[in-house]
């Protein structure tokens, strides 16, 4: 008898997210201007990063977090490990909370990732502090927060795909 | 057996732990990561072999993706020219004769500017080689702010290097490549550029904080600023020429005074590399490096560092005129005179001994000084 329903397959929900996730961080980074407005920089990485942790715990998910935060950080130029470990403190909150989490109402859950969120940026806000010796534009953050948030549904869609994959975790 | 009792609770709990453990380890990695950063930092080894092939494998990838968009904000151009062609021509018309006589006042200006530099003797720098880019990525994020232009090393881009648009300063090259270099805009939080208020000369830092406006940090002076004041970069400290254009100074809704930077007024697709060093750029390199090396006798040189090495000893006495150092008369051990030394290069243009008639006359009355101990540089 095998130990779960339907096997999870890493390629599926880690790698394939993972990637279209980096390219989608790529498009948007674009110098383009619409109406004289550049575009949003919304952090792409938090979808499969909260979505792993309520799939359920993994040993590869933690790693594939940590490239995508080293991905961010070298793609957009900044000082190597700080999305990395914005990210990570993020998952391993949403891991430790799964258990009050898994099974709310989709408003709800919206309301959980927003708070995933808040934690990524307010240890990228700590770090930087630290780093630079400079408080960052709170303005600029609010605008990255207000624009990841919205991409919860992407997360949302990976968690209904493979939320019953695994019954051990349920 | 209820549904609720899970058979398989023994199996998750090592699962759980593992997970744990692989977490922990990631985060660990992360950390070190950060405390080995040094972004910030004007060396090109401080950025990194792997920032430098990401780099340069993003150039090319973003500048394929981004081509489609420039080719249809070509197109658009291209579009609205056609349909506003004849109010641009008037428009144009316009600019062309306010500019024709601009260029009278301007060709007036430069004579007398060139007159005055004239009368004052003044050095005015060379001009700076520049390097166009185009610019493949952008990021924007409150803890990061830089750009992706796809001109590097082959160009002779180096790190320090200021960059511009049409408009004004950008920021600085932090990070160079082989067909790649990133910039550091104004806008980061860990860039610090030293600049003045045009109208006061007052000096300040620029400093930014992840938002559009950058601060003007550590403003001296009894109301150094104004709303509307031009922001230009100082010079200080060799970063960047003096006089580049940074923007208008305004009054943050914090109360800190920040700028509106000039860059911003458009699109920064194209941006144009400075391949301004410091001022060291002004000297030559070789004459300020050669080092000055004591005689090994403890006799000082009267002409100057650059004699030549006195000849090994002979039996015979040699003629005055073509003496070592070491058979010179006592008196040669007084003081040189105050005349600036000869510099290097020009001993190196004649290596032949120095005839000694060519050494400046000593004073009688002048007593040697004591042996002096020469440092060792």
């Amino acid at each position: 008898m095998s130990l779960t329903a339907t096997r999870l397959d890493p390629w599926r929900w880690l790698g394939a997210p993972m990637l279209q996730c980096m390219a989608a961080t790529i498009l948007f980074s674009l110098p383009i201007r619409v109406f004289g407005w550049g575009l949003p920089e919304p952090i792409f990485c938090m979808a499969p990063a909260f979505a792993w942790a309520m799939i359920r715990p993994s040993m590869v998910a933690p790693f594939g977090v940590l490239v995508m935060g080293l991905f961010l950080d070298i793609f957009w130029g900044g000082p190597l490990g700080l999305w990395a470990l914005s990210l990570l403190v993020a998952y391993g909150a949403v891991l430790g909370a799964r258990n009050m989490m898994v099974g709310q109402s989709r408003p709800m859950m919206w309301i959980w990732f927003a708070a995933a969120c808040s934690v990524a940026q307010t240890v990228g806000f700590l770090v930087t502090q630290l780093d630079a010796r400079a408080t960052p534009n709170l303005l600029a953050m609010l605008w990255q927060f207000l624009a990841t948030i919205l991409l919860y549904p992407f997360a949302h869609r990976l968690i209904d795909r493979f939320d019953d994959a695994d019954v051990r975790f349920r | 057996m209820s549904f609720r009792d899970n058979p398989l609770g023994e199996i998750r709990v090592p699962l759980v732990w593992t997970a744990g453990v692989a977490l922990v380890v990631a985060v660990v990695v992360a950390v070190t990561l950060l405390l080995g950063d040094r972004r910030e930092t004007l060396r090109n080894e401080a950025y990194g072999v792997t920032r430098e092939v990401s780099d340069a494998v993003a150039a090319p990838v973003s500048g394929v993706v981004s081509a489609p968009v420039h080719w249809f904000g070509a197109l658009s151009d291209g579009i609205s020219q056609y349909f506003f062609a004849v109010s641009e021509n008037r428009r144009l018309r316009a600019e062309l004769e306010e500019a024709a006589q601009l260029r009278q006042e301007v060709l007036g200006l430069r004579d007398l500017n060139e007159r005055y530099r004239d009368l004052l003797g003044l050095q005015t720098d060379p001009p700076i080689p520049m390097v166009s880019a185009r610019v493949v990525s952008d990021s924007r994020g409150p803890f990061a702010n830089t750009r992706l232009a796809n001109a590097g090393r082959e160009r002779q881009v180096q790190v320090g290097n200021p960059v511009m648009s049409e408009y004004g300063l950008v920021g600085r090259v932090v990070g160079v490549t082989r067909g790649a270099s990133r910039v550091l805009l104004l806008t980061d939080i860990a860039s610090r550029t030293p600049v003045m208020v045009d109208r006061t000369n007052a000096r300040a830092i620029l400093a930014g904080d992840g938002g559009p406006n950058p601060k003007l940090e550590y403003l001296r002076g009894h109301d150094p600023v104004k709303a509307g004041d031009r922001i230009v970069t100082s010079g200080d400290g060799g970063l960047m020429p003096r006089g580049l254009p940074v923007g208008v100074a305004v009054k943050g809704v914090d109360g800190a005074w920040r700028v509106v930077l000039s860059s911003e007024a458009g699109a920064i697709d194209f941006v144009r590399i400075l391949l301004f060093e410091d001022f060291s750029q002004l000297v030559d390199q070789d004459e300020l490096n050669a080092r000055s090396e004591p005689p090994a006798d403890g006799v000082l040189p009267t002409v100057g560092v650059t004699s030549p090495p006195p000849p090994a000893p002979t039996p015979a006495p040699a003629s005055p005129a073509t003496s070592a150092p070491t058979a010179r008369p006592p008196a040669a051990k007084a003081p040189a005179p105050k005349s600036p030394a000869p510099k290097a290069p020009a001993a190196k243009a004649s290596p032949a001994p120095r005839p000694a008639s060519s050494q400046p006359a000593p004073a009688p009355e002048v007593a040697a000084p004591p042996p002096v101990e020469e440092p060792v540089f």
